[in-house]
């Protein structure tokens, strides 16, 4: 029993990489490979899919601006968050509850309820199409997960912590950029790698806020694949190309996330 | 946790917070409720309706059919993907090389862009181009998801169970790693078997990060709608239509907004009242 644990997740692993792998293998095909014959990898080993996307600007474009706006959005979120989640560990002020929970209720609104009202809203603000409107729009989900991920974390801080540093004098937005920040500073990394998650995955606002001067890759892709026929190979290539931004943050991450999670109530 | 302090000042500190929440959420909230009571036929001219689209919706066997697939979706991926969680966050390595790598491939298809997790696994699961397709075909199983409502409700259920399950993961796993070292020793002095140790130090030490796994893809599949949408577009027939998918086809594809607007309403407010259910019970549980 003992030695068979390691088993498990290294089935589960081998079942989530599956579908990646079979991803992986369309991308290096060509699209009459992929109609013409079932094969376990690629016979006609090409790297014509990923050049089309290098070197078409629709196609990387789409990649830039969803990095942009994943990014601005990250940002928002976060340093809106801190204070927020500041006030809700350490005070208790007329509405606290009802605040926080109302905040939470946005985390529940189905995006499909507000997609048609979003974009009346941006477009009479002048913001359609633009990275700030995806930024913003996402704001809507990703700053209650946000304060609610660092309000875990700041409550695991023993208030006494701000108590001493007022006893040596330091002023408040001293203490907290100074002492306060770095000391939840993996709580901070868990908010913003659950903003970007929440960010980059989805689909369905960023789609209606954007034409063309925003769109995000994903966008790009429903598109091309309705438009120039069933042009598969490059539709793998394309989405495999969407799995690297966030491997790598969380490669830089997987640290904080079970240390993180473990340190903050969350 | 030591007392709060009271102190109204705090509003400044939460200003920033609900400014961008309210913009985003209650403008578009009210022009949401505007359309609810209203019937327009075009050139932006409008007659107030009173409660007539909401008496529809709630009468209207499209709209329980749906409901009926929503609730049924999330019930059996919550069933399946905490339990399947717990077990595997139960049997990951504990220290050394190999969290990481555990930790990272599992994190993988969190962040993987709804339609492209739908557009992959619709290639993945398709009979003649699709590795799943041609397997479970090999085995003698007739199956094609864009066929058979069975298989389409495998597939959509397979397809969320490996796109969300490792979120169920990395909680539990981050709550067991806060159980001190001592626990287990002490449970081995005292002769406790591994089901022992589970049942009174494992799960009440996960409590509180499953209540949150439990919330967030509690909330999350009832949102449900890029995913299933890319990969059978709700199909066949009606099978996978789920709610958000529904209400989509009624707003844009129809360009009812009345109608769409009083579901909406009423979609939003299950999902606040399941919520607050749960929220309630959670947050009196933590107070004992």
């Amino acid at each position: 029993m003992k030695k068979a644990t390691w088993l498990v997740p290294t089935i589960y692993i081998l079942f989530l990489m599956l579908p990646i792998y079979w991803l992986l293998n369309m991308s290096f095909k060509t699209t009459n490979e992929i109609l013409g014959a079932f094969t376990l990898w690629p016979q006609d080993f090409t790297f014509e899919n990923y050049m089309t996307i290098f070197t078409d600007p629709t196609w990387y474009n789409g990649y830039l601006h969803s990095l942009n706006y994943v990014v601005i959005n990250t940002v928002i979120s976060v340093s809106a968050a801190l204070p927020a989640a500041y006030a809700f560990s350490r005070y208790s002020f007329l509405g606290d509850k009802h605040l926080f929970f109302w905040l939470l209720t946005n985390r529940m609104a189905p995006p499909a309820v507000f997609a048609l009202p979003f974009f009346q809203l941006y477009s009479a603000a002048n913001l359609f199409d633009t990275p700030i409107a995806v930024a913003l729009a996402h704001c809507l989900f990703n700053i209650p997960l946000a304060v609610w991920i660092l309000e875990g974390f700041m409550s695991g801080v023993p208030k006494e912590l701000d108590e001493t540093a007022y006893v040596d004098g330091y002023s408040f937005p001293r203490f907290f950029v100074k002492i306060f920040i770095p000391t939840i500073a993996a709580g901070i990394g868990v908010a913003a790698f659950f903003c970007f998650m929440f960010s980059w995955v989805e689909l369905l606002l960023a789609k209606t806020l954007t034409s063309v001067a925003a769109k995000p890759i994903a966008a790009t892709m429903t598109r091309t694949a309705s438009t120039s026929g069933y042009e598969l190979g490059l539709l793998a290539a394309a989405g495999a190309l969407t799995i690297i931004p966030g491997a790598f943050v969380i490669y830089f991450v997987r640290n904080h996330i079970a240390k993180g999670f473990a340190l903050g109530r969350v | 946790m030591a007392m709060k302090s009271t102190n109204q000042k705090a509003w400044f500190f939460v200003l920033p917070v609900v400014v961008l929440v309210a913009f985003n959420a209650l403008i578009p909230l009210m022009t949401v409720v505007n359309y609810s009571v209203q019937e327009t036929f075009g050139n932006n001219v409008f007659f107030f309706e009173g409660v007539k689209w909401f008496e529809d919706v709630l009468h209207s066997e499209r709209f329980h059919a749906s409901l009926l697939r929503q609730l049924s979706f999330t019930g059996i991926i919550l069933v399946i993907e905490i339990p399947l969680g717990v077990a595997i966050a139960l049997t990951m390595p504990q220290k050394g090389f190999w969290v990481s790598v555990c930790l990272v491939l599992m994190a993988l298809p969190l962040l993987i862009p709804w339609n492209v997790v739908g557009a992959m696994w619709n290639i993945f699961a398709l009979p003649d181009i699709g590795l799943l397709g041609r397997m479970i075909n090999g085995i003698g199983i007739d199956y094609n998801f864009t066929q058979d409502p069975t298989a389409a409700w495998f597939t959509t259920i397979l397809m969320d169970v490996w796109h969300w399950t490792s979120l169920v993961v990395l909680l539990a796993y981050a709550g067991l790693r806060s159980i001190p070292e001592a626990y287990y020793q002490a449970a081995k002095i005292d002769g406790a078997g591994s089901w022992a140790v589970f049942r009174h130090i494992q799960l009440p030490k996960m409590k509180r990060v499953l209540t949150i796994a439990i919330l967030l893809r509690f909330m999350d599949s009832f949102m449900i709608y890029t995913e299933p949408f890319v990969l059978t577009g709700g199909g066949p027939g009606n099978a996978t239509t789920f709610l958000s998918i529904d209400l989509v086809k009624i707003a844009l594809g129809q360009f009812d907004l009345g109608p769409a607007a009083a579901m909406s309403l009423i979609y939003f407010l299950i999902v606040l009242l399941l919520c607050w259910v749960f929220y309630t019970l959670m947050m009196k549980d933590e107070d004992q």
